[in-house]
């Protein structure tokens, strides 16, 4: 059982504030991924709960213990770095044993235990050879399997996928979610990657300059971004905004459309729709087409809507032109509005 | 031009400059040490090995050797790792550990001269605190022990700085990444300096030593300084050889000797501190 409370962790490097009051709650066995732009501060967060850092305020609680004042070892955790730290001076199998060995489990155990996650990560036949004789992704095994190795209550990942090419990444990304699964651990996993984030976790905490934005399931993030940078920054291509004006109460103006919304004193607030919720024909909003990418499954039309860009998703066999005007109906139930100022949804 | 010869090329003045002043003297120094009036012979060995002299000079240079060289190692790597852990004032640290290395090995025995001495510091210092009514003789010919020590001591002094300057650039080598898994999978921190600095310091560590190994069988002038004749080591010997006894041929013999030591000791540790390729950084 292990639980992960974040609670009140700020972090200050001089004068600048990586973290600002984060609070986050993680329960037992749950897969979260801390998602941002670099400099978000998601890895501050992820080496403060390993203690690699140490924040300026604010405790963190692991399986109901108070941890910040500990140090790494002990934690509870394990942890799969970015450059993987595989050590060069020992072999694939000292390698997956490092933390078993600190630990003094015999012989036996350790033999078991390397054998067990070698099998898992597939990397058997490696166990004998040194980390300079293993591509980049074998490295990402053996730092995977010497994390699980540990059976720790916790696992934390550090942009794990980030160094592998497109390809091994799908691969890794598939085996890490049921090998992770199966392990049944708490894990908090750190990527600037939304597919990656949406494909692996059972809750998306989106970063933004030191603060969490919104926290919730993927659909939900995806769906209902909390707000206007969640929708800007999840999705590709992402979200498109355009000003709308008041018309009446709880009814605004978006590019030549009157559509109903949220009732609000504002005089201006912001109209969001996802580049795939909009269809062409019928009474829309009026757009001129810049730029047609026909990508197969779908076609991607850039346009112009208010004087500003907007990006749609049509079926490959909508017949557009480049220059041609065209009127795009938002689907009503996908629309979703923001307060200009507060930047949050309404 | 042709790619391929221009390295070669540019190596040229250099390879020259050795093999004029260095290969071609060190082959007329092999030369004499193997002759006599141009006739082959190994007198030259046998009447250096069979001065009263020899077995103190080879028990003194290796002794002072196996003394100073683990105390400096161990010294340069606790200095190492501090300088390399700190966040600011590491390149004034640097400097101050570094200062002397600045200064010449006669230098440095005059230093310790100007202590140890009849009226030196040392000598000063116990008379006012009333340890002693008179000046101790530290160098006396009667106190063999206190001259060793004294020597040591201005050895270390002197060239720790070198060996650490060598370790600070190695650990620097060392990703901060491999301490921090280091430290996430439960080792301590001596476990993290034994389990991941040492072995990845190992290059660093056998440039140190080689060197360090080479500087302690070419002792001389911090023994002329502080114990004249009454330590004799091997660099003193072949010296006494070429200039008190004029016999050329029994100094180069020596000089060959110090030269085949130095070899073996390097090569010595070259093997022991070998890093296999695939276990490198």
């Amino acid at each position: 059982m292990a639980e992960i409370a974040i609670k009140g962790v700020a972090k200050r490097f001089g004068g600048f504030t990586a973290l600002h009051q984060v609070d986050l709650t993680i329960s037992d066995q749950e897969f979260v991924v801390l998602l941002g732009a670099s400099g978000c501060g998601k890895t501050t967060l992820l080496r403060i709960v390993a203690g690699l850092e140490r924040s300026s305020q604010g405790e963190v609680w692991i399986g109901g213990r108070r941890v910040d004042h500990l140090p790494p070892r002990e934690r509870g955790i394990a942890m799969v770095f970015q450059n993987y730290a595989v050590f060069p001076h020992l072999t694939v199998f000292e390698n997956i044993a490092f933390g078993l060995r600190m630990k003094k489990l015999p012989q036996q155990e350790v033999e078991r235990r390397v054998n067990r996650t070698a099998e898992l990560m597939h990397i058997e036949q490696l166990l004998k050879r040194y980390s300079g004789q293993l591509s980049g992704g074998q490295r990402q095994r053996v730092a995977v399997a010497r994390a699980l190795a540990m059976e720790p209550d916790v696992i934390l990942m550090d942009e794990p996928l980030s160094n592998l090419d497109a390809l091994l990444r799908l691969e890794m990304r598939a085996e890490l979610k049921g090998v992770l699964a199966a392990s049944k651990t708490t894990t908090i996993y750190v990527t600037h990657d939304q597919v990656e984030a949406m494909s692996l976790a059972d809750r998306i905490a989106v970063m933004h300059q030191g603060r969490i934005v919104q926290a919730a399931s993927p659909v939900e993030v995806y769906r209902n971004p909390a707000a206007r940078f969640v929708g800007s920054f999840i999705g590709n291509p992402p979200m498109n905004f355009i000003p709308a004006a008041k018309a009446a109460n709880g009814s605004w103006t978006v590019a030549g459309l009157t559509l109903s919304g949220p009732k609000s004193d504002k005089p201006r607030i912001e109209f969001a729709i996802r580049p795939e919720d909009v269809d062409a024909g019928g009474e829309g909003l009026r757009a001129t087409v810049h730029v047609i990418e026909p990508l197969g499954p779908h076609t991607l039309v850039t346009c112009d809507v208010e004087g500003g860009l907007f990006r749609a998703i049509l079926d490959s066999n909508a017949s557009v032109q480049v220059g041609d005007d065209l009127r795009l109906a938002p689907k009503p139930d996908r629309i979703r509005w923001f307060d200009p100022e507060t930047t949050n949804a309404l | 031009m042709h790619g391929k010869a221009l390295p070669y090329l540019l190596l040229m003045p250099a390879t020259l400059f050795l093999c004029i002043f260095f290969l071609y003297p060190f082959a007329l120094v092999a030369f004499e040490a193997v002759s006599r009036d141009g006739a082959f012979t190994l007198d030259n060995f046998r009447t250096m090995a069979g001065s009263w002299k020899f077995p103190v000079t080879v028990r003194n240079t290796l002794l002072l050797a196996a003394i100073v060289v683990p105390i400096q190692l161990v010294m340069a790597l606790l200095m190492a790792s501090v300088v390399s852990r700190l966040e600011t004032g590491r390149s004034a640290a640097l400097y101050v550990f570094a200062i002397p290395l600045g200064i010449s090995d006669l230098a440095a025995g005059m230093i310790w001269l100007a202590i140890f001495d009849q009226s030196g510091f040392l000598n000063t210092l116990l008379s006012s605190l009333g340890v002693v009514d008179r000046p101790v003789m530290f160098l006396g010919y009667q106190s063999k022990l206190t001259i060793f020590i004294a020597v040591a001591l201005a050895e270390i002094w002197r060239a720790t700085a070198i060996m650490m300057v060598i370790l600070v650039a190695g650990m620097g080598l060392i990703p901060k990444e491999y301490y921090e898994a280091a430290e996430v999978f439960g080792a301590s921190p001596w476990q993290r300096f034994r389990r991941i600095t040492l072995p990845l310091l190992r290059p660093s560590l056998q440039t140190a030593i080689i060197l360090r190994v080479i500087l302690a069988f070419e002792v001389f002038a911090v023994v002329a300084a502080l114990g004249g004749t009454n330590l004799p080591v091997l660099m003193g010997e072949t010296y006494n050889w070429q200039f008190t006894l004029q016999d050329r041929n029994v100094a180069a013999a020596s000089a060959l000797l110090i030269l085949a030591i130095s070899i073996g000791f390097t090569l010595f540790f070259l093997r022991v501190l070998r890093v296999p390729k695939e276990a490198r950084i």
